[in-house]
């Protein structure tokens, strides 16, 4: 495991979690796995194999069936409600097509009932990170690219300044070399912010450019089959991509995917 | 949002208003070949002389029904939208409650129409009230569909940022709502007006103020039937340019903060 996790205890720590959706649908079958505090985890898997059902565990949205799960010590919902400040990228942009993009972006600071003027100034100061202009604060979601409106999406969950910010595979939709660009920039948010991230993810190359420990699943009762360090150093450059040591690891998680799938 | 071009203006207003020469010729030769009483059929001319004589007592008229017509669309949209977010709050409430508005939606105004006049009296209250009885049922169902089919990500979104239910109901379901209630305010828009005229047939009777429908009524008992046409088409227009005021209000709200029809976005 990348940090130490003898002496400090894991944020997240899920002990023989199983899930089910009826008496016949088991969709995650006794799931074990830690995430330490600061750590940047990417959790792989092909469709269907119940990652993103794990990642809205941990968000406090479903509850499992059996065994334990807790963030910071505590149930995933107490947590978010007291000590942790946990925000949720999805899959869709789900951008509230009525407001600006600032008031997009100051929605959680707003819902907290924080002052007027605090929600502006810390929207504008997430802006510049995720690459947006003053002037597209002022546009409405329509008039943005799929691009942009993942950014503002990205902008919406980095204004609380998080403690853990879960991602549910937020640049599928995007084209490869945009999908590119937005891990080079999540990972260097990460470094600058220094929450702990759970990427999820079905693309072997974004896992291994982010993480810096990807949790490999199979399908049909989802299941953690392999946890593999990233041994990359940070900050990880675009070139990254094209070395040996990076194409050797992504064959060997590709691997791994199709053994579980087969 | 952009002018709609004179080439589709033109499209859309000259069939139409060619069709209606052609009727009007066809009615006027009708009359004349086959020497059709005045009091079964009016020539368009005599109907044109009415329009001209009546002008004041149409203009009053049409004043008279419109207000009746927008009280009672007014408070059904307020009334309809305020029950929809009880509704919204309680599945409990929405299984008790809903039955009594399919009751109303159902029972023909003309047999509440005498307990009406029995507890509000003849006259424009008890007209607004028609009119809003009949105009509230589109907007409940529509406004109660909208605020709780909401996009269950958005409702993630907010539990995510521990939410209140009231800032759930203020600041999500409540904007997810507004097309829903302005696609529910076109139709209650048209009923409220058939209710401002139909109403007055029941519980109008008053000679001194009327509307429209005391008009339609009076003339046709009277066989003055050129008033009659005179009343009958000023009834439509003021639906249609209602029909037509209310469309533009709702086109320009979901423009503006929606996203509108695909040819304004930018």
């Amino acid at each position: 495991m990348a940090t130490d996790s003898t002496t400090e205890p894991p944020l997240i720590a899920v002990q023989n979690l199983s899930m089910s959706y009826g008496p016949s649908r088991l969709v995650l079958s006794d799931i074990n796995c830690d995430v330490g505090r600061g750590e940047f985890v990417a959790l792989l898997g092909p469709s269907g194999c119940g990652k993103s059902t794990l990642l809205r565990l941990v968000a406090g949205l479903i509850t499992q069936t059996s065994g334990s799960l807790t963030v910071a010590g505590q149930d995933p919902v107490t947590a978010r409600r007291s000590s942790q400040r946990v925000a949720f990228v999805f899959q869709e942009p789900n951008l509230l097509p009525w407001r600006t993009v600032s008031a997009n972006i100051a929605l959680p600071l707003e819902l907290r009932g924080i002052p007027k003027v605090e929600q502006t100034r810390a929207a504008n100061e997430i802006l510049s990170l995720v690459g947006l202009t003053a002037d597209d604060a002022r546009k409405r979601p329509r008039n943005l690219s799929g691009g942009m409106r993942m950014r503002v999406s990205l902008a919406r969950a980095l204004v609380t300044h998080p403690d853990l910010l879960l991602l549910d595979e937020p640049f599928a939709a995007l084209d490869d070399v945009l999908r590119q660009q937005l891990n080079e920039e999540l990972v260097r948010i990460w470094r600058d912010r220094g929450w702990t991230g759970l990427f999820v993810t079905h693309n072997v190359a974004e896992a291994v450019f982010l993480a810096q420990r990807v949790l490999v699943m199979g399908a049909r009762p989802g299941r953690i089959v392999a946890d593999i360090r990233v041994p990359f150093d940070y900050p990880r450059e675009p070139r990254l991509r094209a070395e040996p040591e990076f194409a050797r690891l992504c064959g060997e998680l590709s691997r791994q995917l199709r053994e579980v799938s087969r | 949002m952009r002018l709609p071009s004179v080439r589709s203006v033109l499209q859309a207003t000259v069939p139409p208003l060619v069709l209606f020469a052609i009727i009007v010729a066809v009615w006027h030769f009708c009359v004349q070949f086959y020497g059709i009483k005045r009091y079964i059929l009016p020539s368009p001319w005599q109907v044109g002389t009415a329009f001209w004589t009546d002008a004041a007592l149409l203009q009053r008229a049409v004043l008279y029904t419109g207000s009746a017509a927008l009280c009672g669309f007014v408070g059904s949209l307020i009334l309809g939208t305020v029950i929809a977010f009880l509704f919204s709050q309680s599945k409990m409430l929405r299984s008790a409650g809903y039955p009594y508005f399919v009751f109303l939606q159902t029972v023909p105004i003309v047999a509440i129409a005498p307990l009406i006049v029995r507890w509000y009296g003849n006259g424009f209250q008890s007209v607004v009230l028609v009119a809003g009885i009949l105009g509230l049922f589109p907007i409940l169902t529509n406004a109660t569909q909208g605020l709780l089919d909401i996009d269950p990500d958005l409702f993630d979104l907010f539990r995510l940022n521990n939410a209140s239910r009231w800032q759930i109901l203020f600041k999500l379901r409540f904007p997810s709502a507004v097309p829903a209630i302005c696609a529910g305010a076109r139709t209650s828009s048209g009923l409220a007006v058939v209710g401002s005229i139909v109403g007055e047939f029941f519980v109008g009777q008053s000679t001194t103020h009327y509307g429209l429908g005391y008009l339609i009524e009076a003339t046709n008992s009277n066989a003055q039937l050129d008033r009659l046409f005179a009343a009958v088409f000023t009834s439509t227009l003021f639906g249609v340019t209602s029909f037509a005021l209310i469309n533009l209000a709702s086109s320009t709200i979901l423009s503006r903060w929606y996203d509108g029809p695909i040819e304004n976005r930018q």
